[in-house]
């Protein structure tokens, strides 16, 4: 017995270290989850507001005489109206400068208007448009306080222009709705990540159309159906080979296969989605078959006792026991397709694409490869973007890992 | 087809297996043969891989009876139960040789399909093992796989029957869409008897199928086997002598794969003609 006492001591000893360092490893990991989001919250919470500039267009009756609508120079009557704001402005140098105070997209903001509601022409109306992207990070104050005219990109003048405006009232942040609305653009305050996640959404569509159905198919023959000899053994080697190969190699295999040999087009969803699919298929197999290992024997047994068929066996008994486990690697395998980047580089996904995709075949981008692309960017308003794009992926992320544990909690079964 | 017997015979008797380590003569006594038999299996050898599980036996389940099956563990009886439904074929490297017939037809012929036969000869496991599903869907199950009801009414009859046979009618008939799972473990084997009967099969196996139960629930089962004799063969593998005595007519001795003893239980348990018979129920070993 006083052998057994001494010793007791060092066994709690041991078990506390371990407690304590089971504690310590959960606190570091939470630290740095908590430094990542506060990090990229911190960079990318502005973007979500956008510096607005206020003027005042006159539709002048003229500049639309003898033309369409649709041709009239709508950035002309833009730089009309900053004239008319500031009328001491003059010399080419000074009214470029002046000019580019406004986004260059100010103009196609006009004319969407006029092109909506033609009764417009002839008005004089009041009119939002964005600031150009050095004046938004200077009112956003990303430039620090009192920066000097050549860290800021803008000159004096544009910066005593700037100052009035805010004076008068004429400046000020809004909500970005471009940023949710728009494809991409060369300039930061017209880009908007909604090319990127429609690009997204179709190749998820088309992984998950493919890789569910034909994983867990897969999976209930290897487990259910097919013979234990050399061949399954080597089949079971390869699917757990393939889980591992890197993503990009996937990329280059769907380059070879899909765009070269059967001549499917560059830079579409549909590509992206084959190539994803021959990613996630080894996880969802993997997955699937482990579900249906953990269904117990005797729930087969039962159902082979009283004469069912192998088929329905699986169809009525085991499947619906296995499906939340498959659901969760399959929901675990779209998520790893939604943050892929390095195999749609391969298959043309990482070109500058403006136009919002409308089907698979369209070319089109997804988010991982737009925060790439912007990371890449000079601009200094992309920092922001970029970080507002992560946090919409991670936003995705969240949503379909909770849908993972919910589904898991809704279908699962005690017995 | 006596040649062929007497030759096997020879052949494993005069190959005695040296891990039984003794002299015993491994040769069946007692009548395992009966007049109109339901079932009826000859010079059954069953292997795991290269493991030879069951050697050389011989046996006849009769018309309307419930044969009892006892023996030490591992002896070969759950192995040779699963036979008689060709539940072995699930697992992976088992054979069977030799001949089971059931009503004259042999069950291993290649044209026999597995489907009907287990339709025919239910069994039920040593672990209450119900679907997790509703008491209703685990009865409605078999018939509904089957096409045994034409309507809605016909189910629900074939349902409330089958419940009723098994005993458990009145403990469930407001509850029958609760989850079969959260009976108690004796409801549980009940419904499970339940859900094989409603098959309406000829032979219904256990497998032990009171080794998880408690003695309440273990007189429930063997007061409903006694009542399910008039209608089923019934063919039931158990570690309990006692429950053998009180159920069965016959009883079969298994000793590592050979069938060594049968004959009416009265008379194993009082006057076993063979060794190991006298001590396997005497207590010596088992």
């Amino acid at each position: 017995m006083d052998i057994v006492r001494r010793g007791l001591a060092k066994r709690y000893r041991a078990e506390r270290r371990f407690k304590a360092m089971g504690v310590l490893a959960i606190g570091a990991s939470l630290l740095f989850l908590a430094m990542l989001f506060v990090s990229i919250a911190g960079n990318g919470y502005t973007a979500f507001q956008q510096t607005h500039i206020r003027l005042e267009v006159s539709l002048e009756p003229e500049a639309f005489e003898g033309i369409s609508l649709s041709a009239a120079d709508y950035a002309g009557l833009v730089k009309k109206s900053l004239r008319r704001m500031f009328p001491e402005v003059s010399g080419r140098g000074d009214l470029r400068q002046l000019y580019a105070l406004v986004s260059s997209g100010a103009g196609y903001r006009l004319r969407e208007m006029v092109m909506a509601r033609p009764q417009l022409v002839g008005q004089t109306l009041p009119l939002w448009v964005p600031a150009d992207d050095d004046v938004d990070m200077l009112i956003k104050g990303h430039f620090g306080g009192e920066a000097s005219g050549s860290a800021t990109r803008l000159s004096d003048s544009q910066r005593q222009w700037i100052d009035r405006l805010k004076a008068e009232g004429k400046i000020e942040k809004r909500f970005n709705r471009t940023f949710f609305t728009t494809g991409d653009s060369r300039e930061p305050e017209l880009a908007g990540i909604r090319g990127a996640v429609a690009g997204s959404f179709f190749t998820l569509v088309v992984t998950l159309a493919l890789s569910f159905p034909i994983g867990v198919a897969a999976a209930i023959y290897l487990e259910e159906f097919a013979p234990r000899n050399r061949w399954t053994d080597l089949i079971e080697v390869n699917i757990n080979n393939l889980a591992a190969v890197p993503s990009i190699v996937f990329g280059l295999l769907g380059l070879a296969v899909f765009l070269n040999f059967f001549g499917l087009p560059r830079s579409a969803p549909l590509v992206g989605g084959l190539v994803l699919t021959l990613m996630t298929l080894p996880t969802i197999i993997i997955a699937s078959r482990a579900a249906l290992k953990s269904v117990p024997p005797s729930i087969r047994e039962g159902a082979l006792g009283i004469g069912a068929s192998k088929m329905q066996m699986v169809l009525h008994h085991v499947l619906p026991l296995a499906m939340p486990g498959m659901l969760t690697g399959t929901i675990i395998g779209m998520a790893r397709a939604l943050g892929e980047t390095a195999p749609l580089l391969m298959i043309g996904m990482v070109a500058f694409i403006v136009d919002i995709p409308g089907s698979l075949t369209d070319p089109s981008t997804v988010l991982p490869v737009q925060i790439y692309l912007w990371a890449d960017s000079p601009e200094r308003a992309f920092v922001e973007r970029t970080s507002a794009a992560i946090m919409i992926l991670l936003a995705f992320l969240i949503v379909m890992n909770a849908a993972a544990v919910y589904l898991r909690k809704k279908f699962e079964k005690r017995w | 087809m006596i040649n062929a017997l007497d030759s096997r015979s020879a052949r494993v008797v005069s190959q005695p297996p040296t891990r039984l380590g003794s002299r015993e003569d491994l040769r069946t006594i007692g009548e395992a043969t009966v007049a109109n038999p339901k079932i009826s299996c000859r010079h059954v050898d069953v292997f795991y891989g290269d493991k030879q599980a069951i050697f050389d036996v011989s046996l006849d389940i009769g018309n309307k009876e419930v044969i009892a099956m006892i023996g030490p563990s591992g002896c070969g009886k759950s192995t040779f139960l699963r036979c008689l439904n060709r539940m072995n074929d699930t697992i992976e490297g088992c054979r069977v040789t030799g001949a089971i017939t059931l009503d004259g037809q042999n069950i291993y012929d290649e044209k026999q399909d597995v489907v009907p036969l287990r339709a025919q000869v239910g069994i039920v496991f040593q672990k209450p093992n119900p679907f997790p599903k509703s008491i209703w869907d685990n009865v409605a199950y078999g018939p509904k796989i089957h096409g045994l009801a034409e309507t809605k009414a016909e189910l629900e009859e074939i349902v409330e029957t089958a419940l009723q046979k098994a005993g458990l009618w009145e403990e469930v008939k407001d509850r029958l869409h609760q989850p079969g799972t959260g009976l108690s473990g004796g409801q549980q084997q009940r419904l499970c008897i339940a859900r094989t009967i409603a098959v309406s099969p000829e032979v219904i196996l256990m497998d032990e199928p009171c080794s998880a139960l408690d003695p309440i629930a273990t007189a429930k089962i063997e007061d409903l086997i006694d009542e399910l004799r008039t209608q089923y063969s019934i063919v039931i593998v158990t570690h309990s002598m006692q429950q053998a005595a009180r159920v069965s007519q016959r009883t079969a001795y298994f000793h590592l794969g050979y069938l060594i003893e049968v004959g009416r239980t009265q008379q194993i348990f009082t006057t076993p003609r063979h060794r190991l018979t006298e001590d396997y129920i005497t207590g010596r070993f088992g």
